[in-house]
Protein backbone atom coordinates (compact mmCIF):
# COMPACT_ATOMS: atom_id res chain seq x y z
CA UNK A 1 0.00 0.00 0.00
CA UNK A 2 2.46 2.64 0.86
CA UNK A 3 4.78 1.40 -1.91
CA UNK A 4 2.04 1.95 -4.11
CA UNK A 5 1.58 5.57 -2.94
CA UNK A 6 5.19 5.86 -3.00
CA UNK A 7 5.40 5.19 -6.50
CA UNK A 8 1.96 7.51 -7.62
CA UNK A 9 3.81 10.15 -5.68
CA UNK A 10 7.00 9.92 -7.12
CA UNK A 11 5.87 9.71 -10.47
CA UNK A 12 3.78 13.28 -9.87
CA UNK A 13 7.55 14.53 -8.20
CA UNK A 14 9.43 13.89 -11.30
CA UNK A 15 6.54 14.79 -13.55
CA UNK A 16 5.82 18.02 -12.29
CA UNK A 17 9.65 18.76 -12.12
CA UNK A 18 10.37 17.54 -15.91
CA UNK A 19 6.79 19.94 -16.92
CA UNK A 20 8.53 22.74 -15.10
CA UNK A 21 11.53 23.02 -17.14
CA UNK A 22 9.26 21.92 -20.25
CA UNK A 23 6.47 24.69 -19.70
CA UNK A 24 7.29 28.41 -21.84
CA UNK A 25 4.53 29.91 -19.33
CA UNK A 26 6.13 31.01 -16.68
CA UNK A 27 2.43 30.43 -14.41
CA UNK A 28 1.95 26.86 -15.54
CA UNK A 29 6.14 26.66 -14.15
CA UNK A 30 5.39 28.16 -11.25
CA UNK A 31 2.01 25.20 -11.15
CA UNK A 32 4.25 22.32 -11.92
CA UNK A 33 6.72 23.43 -8.77
CA UNK A 34 3.62 23.16 -6.30
CA UNK A 35 2.44 20.02 -7.50
CA UNK A 36 6.47 19.01 -7.02
CA UNK A 37 6.46 20.09 -3.20
CA UNK A 38 3.13 19.01 -2.30
CA UNK A 39 4.31 15.49 -3.98
CA UNK A 40 7.25 15.99 -1.55
CA UNK A 41 5.40 16.65 1.77
CA UNK A 42 3.49 13.25 1.06
CA UNK A 43 6.21 11.60 0.42
CA UNK A 44 7.23 12.85 3.91
CA UNK A 45 3.74 11.59 5.36
CA UNK A 46 4.77 8.13 3.94
CA UNK A 47 8.18 8.36 6.05
CA UNK A 48 6.09 9.30 9.11
CA UNK A 49 7.30 12.96 9.14
CA UNK A 50 4.06 14.30 9.57
CA UNK A 51 5.16 17.23 10.82
CA UNK A 52 7.46 17.91 8.24
CA UNK A 53 4.64 17.35 5.82
CA UNK A 54 2.46 19.77 7.23
CA UNK A 55 5.09 22.16 7.17
CA UNK A 56 6.16 21.48 3.90
CA UNK A 57 2.78 22.15 2.40
CA UNK A 58 1.83 25.24 4.64
CA UNK A 59 5.54 26.87 3.82
CA UNK A 60 5.97 26.26 0.53
CA UNK A 61 3.30 25.07 -1.44
CA UNK A 62 0.96 27.97 0.49
CA UNK A 63 3.12 30.76 1.20
CA UNK A 64 6.12 30.47 -0.74
CA UNK A 65 4.50 29.76 -4.15
CA UNK A 66 1.78 32.10 -3.36
CA UNK A 67 4.12 34.94 -3.38
CA UNK A 68 6.03 33.44 -6.66
CA UNK A 69 2.73 33.06 -8.36
CA UNK A 70 1.79 36.29 -7.31
CA UNK A 71 4.58 38.03 -8.62
CA UNK A 72 4.47 36.10 -11.87
CA UNK A 73 0.94 37.74 -12.55
CA UNK A 74 1.56 41.01 -11.03
CA UNK A 75 3.90 41.43 -13.72
CA UNK A 76 2.07 39.48 -16.28
CA UNK A 77 5.05 37.69 -17.23
CA UNK A 78 4.13 36.28 -20.88
CA UNK A 79 5.63 33.37 -23.07
CA UNK A 80 9.04 32.65 -22.97
CA UNK A 81 11.20 32.56 -26.25
CA UNK A 82 13.00 29.49 -26.04
CA UNK A 83 16.67 28.98 -26.53
CA UNK A 84 19.06 26.31 -27.43
CA UNK A 85 20.85 26.87 -24.46
CA UNK A 86 24.32 28.77 -24.18
CA UNK A 87 27.64 26.01 -25.18
CA UNK A 88 28.48 26.91 -21.96
CA UNK A 89 26.16 25.05 -20.06
CA UNK A 90 26.00 22.66 -23.09
CA UNK A 91 30.01 21.55 -22.35
CA UNK A 92 30.12 22.12 -18.31
CA UNK A 93 27.07 21.81 -17.08
CA UNK A 94 25.97 18.36 -18.50
CA UNK A 95 29.04 16.66 -17.24
CA UNK A 96 28.71 18.57 -13.91
CA UNK A 97 25.17 17.59 -13.33
CA UNK A 98 26.67 13.76 -13.71
CA UNK A 99 29.48 14.24 -11.66
CA UNK A 100 26.94 16.46 -8.92
CA UNK A 101 24.83 12.67 -9.00
CA UNK A 102 27.27 10.17 -9.05
CA UNK A 103 28.68 11.83 -6.20
CA UNK A 104 25.16 11.80 -4.02
CA UNK A 105 24.45 7.83 -5.15
CA UNK A 106 28.28 6.71 -3.90
CA UNK A 107 27.36 9.00 -0.70
CA UNK A 108 24.15 7.37 -0.32
CA UNK A 109 25.56 3.96 -0.86
CA UNK A 110 27.94 3.79 0.83
CA UNK A 111 26.75 5.74 4.15
CA UNK A 112 26.08 3.95 7.22
CA UNK A 113 22.30 3.89 8.47
CA UNK A 114 20.91 6.36 5.31
CA UNK A 115 18.00 4.92 3.56
CA UNK A 116 17.19 1.89 6.16
CA UNK A 117 14.48 3.93 7.30
CA UNK A 118 11.65 2.12 5.90
CA UNK A 119 8.16 4.09 4.91
CA UNK A 120 5.69 4.33 7.14
CA UNK A 121 7.90 3.66 10.36
CA UNK A 122 7.31 6.59 13.13
CA UNK A 123 10.50 8.53 13.51
CA UNK A 124 9.81 8.25 17.06
CA UNK A 125 9.78 4.61 18.66
CA UNK A 126 8.43 5.57 22.04
CA UNK A 127 4.58 4.82 22.76
CA UNK A 128 2.87 8.01 22.50
CA UNK A 129 5.43 10.29 21.64
CA UNK A 130 4.73 12.23 18.14
CA UNK A 131 7.70 13.49 16.03
CA UNK A 132 6.34 16.96 17.10
CA UNK A 133 7.66 16.62 20.79
CA UNK A 134 11.28 14.71 19.28
CA UNK A 135 11.23 17.36 17.02
CA UNK A 136 10.62 20.04 19.35
CA UNK A 137 13.05 18.77 21.79
CA UNK A 138 16.09 18.31 19.46
CA UNK A 139 15.50 21.75 18.09
CA UNK A 140 15.80 23.20 21.39
CA UNK A 141 18.72 21.16 23.14
CA UNK A 142 21.08 19.77 20.28
CA UNK A 143 20.50 22.15 17.16
CA UNK A 144 20.06 25.64 19.19
CA UNK A 145 22.99 27.09 17.96
CA UNK A 146 21.96 26.48 14.24
CA UNK A 147 18.45 27.11 14.77
CA UNK A 148 19.39 30.18 16.80
CA UNK A 149 21.76 31.38 14.03
CA UNK A 150 18.86 30.75 11.00
CA UNK A 151 16.66 32.96 12.97
CA UNK A 152 18.91 35.77 12.76
CA UNK A 153 20.06 35.16 9.48
CA UNK A 154 16.27 35.82 8.29
CA UNK A 155 15.93 38.78 10.65
CA UNK A 156 18.96 40.12 8.92
CA UNK A 157 16.76 39.20 5.40
CA UNK A 158 13.86 40.99 6.67
CA UNK A 159 15.46 44.31 7.88
CA UNK A 160 17.27 44.08 3.99
CA UNK A 161 14.05 43.69 2.48
CA UNK A 162 12.25 46.28 4.12
CA UNK A 163 15.36 49.15 4.17
CA UNK A 164 15.46 48.52 -0.13
CA UNK A 165 11.85 48.70 -0.04
CA UNK A 166 12.37 51.78 2.08
CA UNK A 167 15.15 53.35 0.05
CA UNK A 168 12.85 52.91 -3.21
CA UNK A 169 9.79 54.70 -1.87
CA UNK A 170 11.70 58.60 -0.68
CA UNK A 171 13.19 58.46 -4.01
CA UNK A 172 9.97 58.71 -5.25
CA UNK A 173 8.77 60.90 -2.69
CA UNK A 174 11.34 63.09 -3.47
CA UNK A 175 11.25 63.33 -7.13
CA UNK A 176 7.58 63.84 -6.30
CA UNK A 177 8.28 66.88 -4.29
CA UNK A 178 10.34 68.16 -7.22
CA UNK B 1 -10.50 -3.42 12.45
CA UNK B 2 -10.45 -5.06 9.01
CA UNK B 3 -9.07 -2.94 5.55
CA UNK B 4 -13.08 -3.10 4.49
CA UNK B 5 -14.76 -2.06 7.63
CA UNK B 6 -12.42 1.02 7.54
CA UNK B 7 -13.04 2.03 3.91
CA UNK B 8 -16.55 1.39 4.77
CA UNK B 9 -16.58 3.35 7.31
CA UNK B 10 -14.42 6.11 5.91
CA UNK B 11 -16.91 6.46 2.69
CA UNK B 12 -20.09 6.73 4.96
CA UNK B 13 -18.58 9.03 6.90
CA UNK B 14 -17.30 11.09 4.00
CA UNK B 15 -20.71 10.64 1.99
CA UNK B 16 -22.40 12.43 5.61
CA UNK B 17 -20.36 15.15 6.67
CA UNK B 18 -20.42 15.75 2.73
CA UNK B 19 -23.93 15.90 2.53
CA UNK B 20 -24.40 17.49 6.02
CA UNK B 21 -22.14 20.30 5.08
CA UNK B 22 -23.31 20.75 1.40
CA UNK B 23 -26.93 21.37 3.52
CA UNK B 24 -25.01 23.70 5.66
CA UNK B 25 -23.68 26.15 3.58
CA UNK B 26 -27.17 26.12 1.38
CA UNK B 27 -28.85 26.98 4.56
CA UNK B 28 -26.27 29.82 5.84
CA UNK B 29 -26.74 31.30 2.12
CA UNK B 30 -31.05 31.43 3.64
CA UNK B 31 -29.35 32.57 7.08
CA UNK B 32 -27.69 35.40 5.63
CA UNK B 33 -29.90 36.81 3.28
CA UNK B 34 -32.91 36.75 5.76
CA UNK B 35 -30.40 38.11 8.64
CA UNK B 36 -29.52 40.98 6.18
CA UNK B 37 -32.84 41.53 5.68
CA UNK B 38 -33.82 41.94 8.96
CA UNK B 39 -30.65 43.72 9.71
CA UNK B 40 -31.84 46.63 6.50
CA UNK B 41 -35.67 46.56 8.14
CA UNK B 42 -36.87 44.21 5.08
CA UNK B 43 -38.17 40.15 4.93
CA UNK B 44 -35.59 38.69 3.22
CA UNK B 45 -36.29 35.47 0.92
CA UNK B 46 -40.39 34.47 1.94
CA UNK B 47 -41.72 33.48 -1.27
CA UNK B 48 -40.38 29.66 -1.71
CA UNK B 49 -41.71 27.36 1.37
CA UNK B 50 -42.43 28.43 4.56
CA UNK B 51 -40.30 31.33 5.18
CA UNK B 52 -38.47 31.07 2.22
CA UNK B 53 -37.52 27.63 3.61
CA UNK B 54 -36.36 26.29 0.29
CA UNK B 55 -35.04 28.94 -1.82
CA UNK B 56 -31.84 27.37 -1.06
CA UNK B 57 -32.68 24.41 -3.54
CA UNK B 58 -34.42 26.50 -5.60
CA UNK B 59 -31.44 28.48 -6.13
CA UNK B 60 -29.51 25.30 -6.39
CA UNK B 61 -31.47 24.05 -9.37
CA UNK B 62 -31.63 27.78 -10.91
CA UNK B 63 -27.44 27.49 -10.62
CA UNK B 64 -27.34 24.18 -12.53
CA UNK B 65 -29.69 25.14 -15.19
CA UNK B 66 -28.21 27.88 -16.14
CA UNK B 67 -26.12 28.88 -19.45
CA UNK B 68 -22.66 27.70 -19.16
CA UNK B 69 -20.39 30.69 -20.43
CA UNK B 70 -16.89 29.87 -20.86
CA UNK B 71 -15.74 32.90 -22.94
CA UNK B 72 -12.81 32.86 -25.49
CA UNK B 73 -9.74 34.34 -24.02
CA UNK B 74 -9.54 32.06 -21.27
CA UNK B 75 -6.83 29.94 -20.22
CA UNK B 76 -9.20 26.54 -20.09
CA UNK B 77 -7.15 24.10 -18.22
CA UNK B 78 -6.92 26.50 -15.14
CA UNK B 79 -10.51 28.33 -15.85
CA UNK B 80 -12.08 24.47 -15.27
CA UNK B 81 -9.42 23.74 -12.90
CA UNK B 82 -9.92 26.55 -10.27
CA UNK B 83 -13.46 26.48 -9.05
CA UNK B 84 -12.70 23.02 -8.50
CA UNK B 85 -9.85 23.55 -6.77
CA UNK B 86 -11.76 26.32 -4.43
CA UNK B 87 -14.40 23.75 -3.75
CA UNK B 88 -12.07 20.91 -3.11
CA UNK B 89 -10.04 22.26 -0.30
CA UNK B 90 -12.75 23.94 1.20
CA UNK B 91 -14.43 20.73 1.85
CA UNK B 92 -11.40 18.68 2.49
CA UNK B 93 -10.76 20.58 5.60
CA UNK B 94 -13.61 19.59 7.77
CA UNK B 95 -12.31 16.12 7.19
CA UNK B 96 -10.43 16.57 10.24
CA UNK B 97 -12.68 18.21 12.73
CA UNK B 98 -14.29 16.03 15.43
CA UNK B 99 -17.83 16.91 16.26
CA UNK B 100 -18.26 14.92 18.99
CA UNK B 101 -16.49 12.78 21.53
CA UNK B 102 -14.49 9.65 20.27
CA UNK B 103 -16.99 6.67 20.35
CA UNK B 104 -16.06 3.29 18.74
CA UNK B 105 -19.18 1.82 17.19
CA UNK B 106 -18.88 -1.45 15.64
CA UNK B 107 -15.39 -1.24 14.12
CA UNK B 108 -15.15 2.60 13.66
CA UNK B 109 -12.57 4.26 15.96
CA UNK B 110 -14.01 7.29 15.41
CA UNK B 111 -17.91 7.98 14.81
CA UNK B 112 -18.09 11.74 14.90
CA UNK B 113 -14.50 12.15 12.94
CA UNK B 114 -13.65 11.39 9.64
CA UNK B 115 -10.01 11.26 10.29
CA UNK B 116 -8.14 11.41 13.77
CA UNK B 117 -4.76 13.07 13.02
CA UNK B 118 -2.11 13.86 15.54
CA UNK B 119 -1.46 17.19 13.88
CA UNK B 120 -4.93 18.22 12.82
CA UNK B 121 -4.90 21.74 13.02
CA UNK B 122 -1.96 21.81 10.84
CA UNK B 123 -3.96 19.86 8.40
CA UNK B 124 -6.77 22.12 8.52
CA UNK B 125 -4.11 25.33 7.89
CA UNK B 126 -2.12 23.42 5.11
CA UNK B 127 -5.75 22.86 3.01
CA UNK B 128 -6.48 26.46 3.49
CA UNK B 129 -3.51 27.19 2.48
CA UNK B 130 -3.88 25.40 -0.87
CA UNK B 131 -7.43 27.00 -1.25
CA UNK B 132 -5.61 30.02 -2.31
CA UNK B 133 -4.73 28.90 -5.96
CA UNK B 134 -8.45 28.53 -6.64
CA UNK B 135 -9.16 31.99 -6.56
CA UNK B 136 -5.72 32.89 -8.12
CA UNK B 137 -5.98 30.84 -10.84
CA UNK B 138 -9.50 31.73 -11.45
CA UNK B 139 -8.25 35.67 -11.84
CA UNK B 140 -5.26 35.29 -13.61
CA UNK B 141 -7.09 32.49 -16.39
CA UNK B 142 -9.93 34.31 -16.73
CA UNK B 143 -8.25 36.74 -18.84
CA UNK B 144 -10.07 39.99 -17.37
CA UNK B 145 -8.79 42.92 -15.57
CA UNK B 146 -11.27 42.90 -12.81
CA UNK B 147 -10.24 39.02 -12.48
CA UNK B 148 -6.81 39.24 -12.30
CA UNK B 149 -6.97 42.64 -9.42
CA UNK B 150 -9.54 40.87 -7.69
CA UNK B 151 -7.76 37.48 -7.21
CA UNK B 152 -4.34 39.76 -6.92
CA UNK B 153 -5.68 41.18 -4.21
CA UNK B 154 -6.78 38.29 -2.86
CA UNK B 155 -3.67 36.54 -2.43
CA UNK B 156 -2.28 39.75 -1.04
CA UNK B 157 -4.57 39.74 1.48
CA UNK B 158 -4.70 35.78 2.18
CA UNK B 159 -1.02 35.91 2.51
CA UNK B 160 -0.96 38.55 4.87
CA UNK B 161 -3.47 37.06 7.11
CA UNK B 162 -2.56 33.91 7.14
CA UNK B 163 -0.20 34.73 9.31
CA UNK B 164 -1.94 36.57 12.08
CA UNK B 165 -4.14 33.94 11.54
CA UNK B 166 -1.39 31.12 12.18
CA UNK B 167 0.23 32.93 15.05
CA UNK B 168 -3.43 33.50 16.91
CA UNK B 169 -3.87 29.74 17.35
CA UNK B 170 -0.47 29.31 18.64
CA UNK B 171 -1.19 30.24 21.92
CA UNK B 172 -4.05 27.78 22.33
CA UNK B 173 -1.47 25.38 21.11
CA UNK B 174 1.24 26.08 23.77
CA UNK B 175 -1.23 25.82 26.17
CA UNK B 176 -2.65 22.52 25.36
CA UNK B 177 0.73 21.36 24.05
CA UNK B 178 -0.48 19.19 21.17
CA UNK B 179 -2.03 19.44 17.36
CA UNK B 180 -4.49 17.06 17.56
CA UNK B 181 -8.24 18.62 17.64
CA UNK B 182 -9.43 16.38 20.09
CA UNK B 183 -6.82 16.78 22.67
CA UNK B 184 -7.37 20.74 22.57
CA UNK B 185 -11.05 20.29 23.11
CA UNK B 186 -10.66 17.75 25.73
CA UNK B 187 -8.00 19.92 27.73
CA UNK B 188 -10.96 22.57 27.93
CA UNK B 189 -13.86 19.98 28.80
CA UNK B 190 -13.58 20.10 32.94
CA UNK B 191 -15.70 22.90 34.13
CA UNK B 192 -17.09 24.18 31.17
CA UNK B 193 -17.43 27.69 30.06
CA UNK B 194 -15.02 28.60 32.50
CA UNK B 195 -12.32 26.30 31.45
CA UNK B 196 -13.06 27.08 27.85
CA UNK B 197 -9.74 28.47 26.18
CA UNK B 198 -11.65 31.84 25.57
CA UNK B 199 -12.36 33.11 29.47
CA UNK B 200 -10.21 30.40 31.33
CA UNK B 201 -7.14 29.84 29.31
CA UNK B 202 -7.26 33.72 28.57
CA UNK B 203 -6.92 33.51 25.26
CA UNK B 204 -9.69 35.71 24.36
CA UNK B 205 -7.61 38.20 22.83
CA UNK B 206 -6.33 35.78 20.79
CA UNK B 207 -10.20 35.06 20.30
CA UNK B 208 -10.57 38.43 18.45
CA UNK B 209 -7.53 37.94 16.67
CA UNK B 210 -8.44 34.77 15.41
CA UNK B 211 -12.19 36.53 14.34
CA UNK B 212 -10.88 39.15 12.21
CA UNK B 213 -7.97 37.58 10.92
CA UNK B 214 -10.50 34.57 9.69
CA UNK B 215 -12.81 37.11 8.45
CA UNK B 216 -10.02 38.09 6.21
CA UNK B 217 -8.92 34.81 5.09
CA UNK B 218 -12.72 33.60 4.24
CA UNK B 219 -13.17 37.37 1.92
CA UNK B 220 -16.09 38.22 3.66
CA UNK B 221 -17.39 41.50 4.68
CA UNK B 222 -15.50 43.75 5.93
CA UNK B 223 -12.20 42.59 4.55
CA UNK B 224 -14.49 41.21 0.82
CA UNK B 225 -12.33 43.64 -1.34
CA UNK B 226 -11.51 40.64 -3.82
CA UNK B 227 -14.84 40.62 -4.95
CA UNK B 228 -16.02 44.17 -4.11
CA UNK B 229 -18.79 44.87 -6.55
CA UNK B 230 -18.45 48.71 -6.09
CA UNK B 231 -15.18 48.64 -8.08
CA UNK B 232 -14.42 45.20 -8.96
CA UNK B 233 -17.61 44.06 -10.60
CA UNK B 234 -17.23 41.03 -9.30
CA UNK B 235 -13.71 39.98 -8.49
CA UNK B 236 -12.16 36.54 -9.34
CA UNK B 237 -15.45 35.32 -10.62
CA UNK B 238 -16.39 37.52 -12.85
CA UNK B 239 -16.17 35.97 -15.94
CA UNK B 240 -17.34 32.60 -14.19
CA UNK B 241 -21.55 31.44 -14.44
CA UNK B 242 -23.63 28.53 -13.99
CA UNK B 243 -22.67 25.98 -11.66
CA UNK B 244 -18.43 27.18 -12.11
CA UNK B 245 -19.66 30.20 -10.11
CA UNK B 246 -22.08 28.55 -7.82
CA UNK B 247 -18.76 26.39 -6.93
CA UNK B 248 -17.04 29.53 -5.76
CA UNK B 249 -19.98 30.74 -3.90
CA UNK B 250 -20.54 27.14 -2.51
CA UNK B 251 -16.56 27.42 -1.16
CA UNK B 252 -17.00 30.55 0.16
CA UNK B 253 -19.60 29.33 2.45
CA UNK B 254 -17.78 26.62 3.07
CA UNK B 255 -14.99 28.20 4.23
CA UNK B 256 -17.05 29.89 6.80
CA UNK B 257 -18.33 26.81 8.25
CA UNK B 258 -14.55 25.30 8.52
CA UNK B 259 -13.77 28.48 10.27
CA UNK B 260 -16.29 28.67 12.70
CA UNK B 261 -15.62 25.01 13.56
CA UNK B 262 -11.91 25.84 14.10
CA UNK B 263 -13.02 28.64 16.14
CA UNK B 264 -15.45 26.35 18.16
CA UNK B 265 -12.71 23.72 18.74
CA UNK B 266 -9.66 26.38 19.39
CA UNK B 267 -11.49 28.53 21.66
CA UNK B 268 -15.40 27.84 22.94
CA UNK B 269 -14.62 23.96 24.33
CA UNK B 270 -15.69 22.06 20.93
CA UNK B 271 -18.62 19.62 21.59
CA UNK B 272 -18.40 20.29 25.45
CA UNK B 273 -21.63 21.85 26.95
CA UNK B 274 -21.41 25.31 28.57
CA UNK B 275 -21.80 23.63 32.20
CA UNK B 276 -18.95 21.55 32.26
CA UNK B 277 -19.87 18.29 34.81
CA UNK B 278 -22.04 20.53 36.61
CA UNK B 279 -25.22 18.61 35.19
CA UNK B 280 -24.78 15.07 35.03
CA UNK B 281 -24.30 13.27 31.51
CA UNK B 282 -27.71 12.11 30.31
CA UNK B 283 -28.69 8.25 30.77
CA UNK B 284 -30.86 8.04 27.70
CA UNK B 285 -28.13 6.42 25.37
CA UNK B 286 -29.05 8.51 21.94
CA UNK B 287 -29.30 11.84 24.08
CA UNK B 288 -25.62 11.11 25.40
CA UNK B 289 -24.28 10.45 22.05
CA UNK B 290 -25.86 13.33 19.98
CA UNK B 291 -25.73 15.55 22.78
CA UNK B 292 -22.36 16.69 21.88
CA UNK B 293 -22.96 17.70 18.56
CA UNK B 294 -25.91 19.35 19.24
CA UNK B 295 -23.53 21.73 21.43
CA UNK B 296 -21.11 21.61 18.63
CA UNK B 297 -23.87 22.93 15.93
CA UNK B 298 -25.03 25.90 18.53
CA UNK B 299 -21.75 26.51 18.41
CA UNK B 300 -20.86 27.17 15.18
CA UNK B 301 -24.64 28.85 14.39
CA UNK B 302 -23.29 31.42 17.26
CA UNK B 303 -20.35 31.81 15.16
CA UNK B 304 -22.13 32.23 11.99
CA UNK B 305 -24.73 34.87 13.20
CA UNK B 306 -21.80 36.76 14.26
CA UNK B 307 -20.14 36.59 11.18
CA UNK B 308 -23.44 37.85 9.57
CA UNK B 309 -24.05 40.47 12.04
CA UNK B 310 -20.59 41.86 11.23
CA UNK B 311 -21.19 41.67 7.60
CA UNK B 312 -24.88 43.32 7.83
CA UNK B 313 -23.11 46.18 9.87
CA UNK B 314 -19.67 47.13 8.92
CA UNK B 315 -18.81 49.16 5.86
CA UNK B 316 -15.72 47.59 3.85
CA UNK B 317 -12.16 48.22 4.33
CA UNK B 318 -10.16 50.51 1.79
CA UNK B 319 -7.12 48.22 0.21
CA UNK B 320 -4.32 50.50 1.94
CA UNK B 321 -6.09 50.33 5.35
CA UNK B 322 -6.71 46.50 5.16
CA UNK B 323 -3.14 45.60 4.77
CA UNK B 324 -2.14 48.23 7.69
CA UNK B 325 -4.23 46.85 10.15
CA UNK B 326 -3.14 43.26 9.43
CA UNK B 327 0.66 44.00 9.08
CA UNK B 328 0.78 47.06 12.03
CA UNK B 329 -1.95 45.73 14.18
CA UNK B 330 -3.03 42.44 13.84
CA UNK B 331 0.18 40.71 13.39
CA UNK B 332 2.23 42.20 16.27
CA UNK B 333 -0.73 42.01 18.55
CA UNK B 334 -0.76 38.14 17.67
CA UNK B 335 2.88 37.72 18.83
CA UNK B 336 2.36 39.73 21.97
CA UNK B 337 0.10 36.98 22.71
CA UNK B 338 2.47 34.76 22.01
CA UNK B 339 4.81 36.04 24.20
CA UNK B 340 2.44 36.81 27.02
CA UNK B 341 0.51 33.14 26.89
CA UNK B 342 4.53 31.76 27.33
CA UNK B 343 5.33 34.05 30.36
CA UNK B 344 2.06 33.09 31.43
CA UNK B 345 2.70 29.42 31.37
CA UNK B 346 6.19 29.50 32.55
CA UNK B 347 5.02 31.36 35.49
CA UNK B 348 2.22 29.00 36.48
Amino acid sequence: MHLIFFFVFAGFCLAGAINLLLQSHPTISALSLIVVMVSLAVLYLLLGAEFLAAAQVIVYAGAIMVLFSFVIMLLNASREERTMGSSAARVVGFPAVVVILAVIATVILHAQGLGVARLSDNLSNVKGQTNLDLLGVELFTKLLLPFEVTSILILIAILGAVALARHDGEEQERTGEE
Amino acid sequence: MTILQFILWSVLKVAVVTVVMLLGVAYTVLLERKLVGRIQNRWGPSRVGPFGLLQPLVDGAKSFMKEDIIPTGVYRPLYLLAPIIALGCALISIAVVPFGEPVSVLGSPHLFQIADVNIGLLVILGVTSIGVYGIALAGWSSNNKYSLLGALRSSAQLVSYELALGLSLVGVVMRTGSLSLIEIVRQQSSRGILTWNIFGGGQVFAFFIYLMAAYAETNRSPFDLPEAESELTGGYHTEYSSMKFAMFFMAEYANMITVGCVATLLFLGGWTSFFGDLIPPPQNIFIHAFLPIFWFVLKVFCFLFLYVWVRGTLPRFRYDQLMNFGWRWLLPAAILNIVATSIWLACR
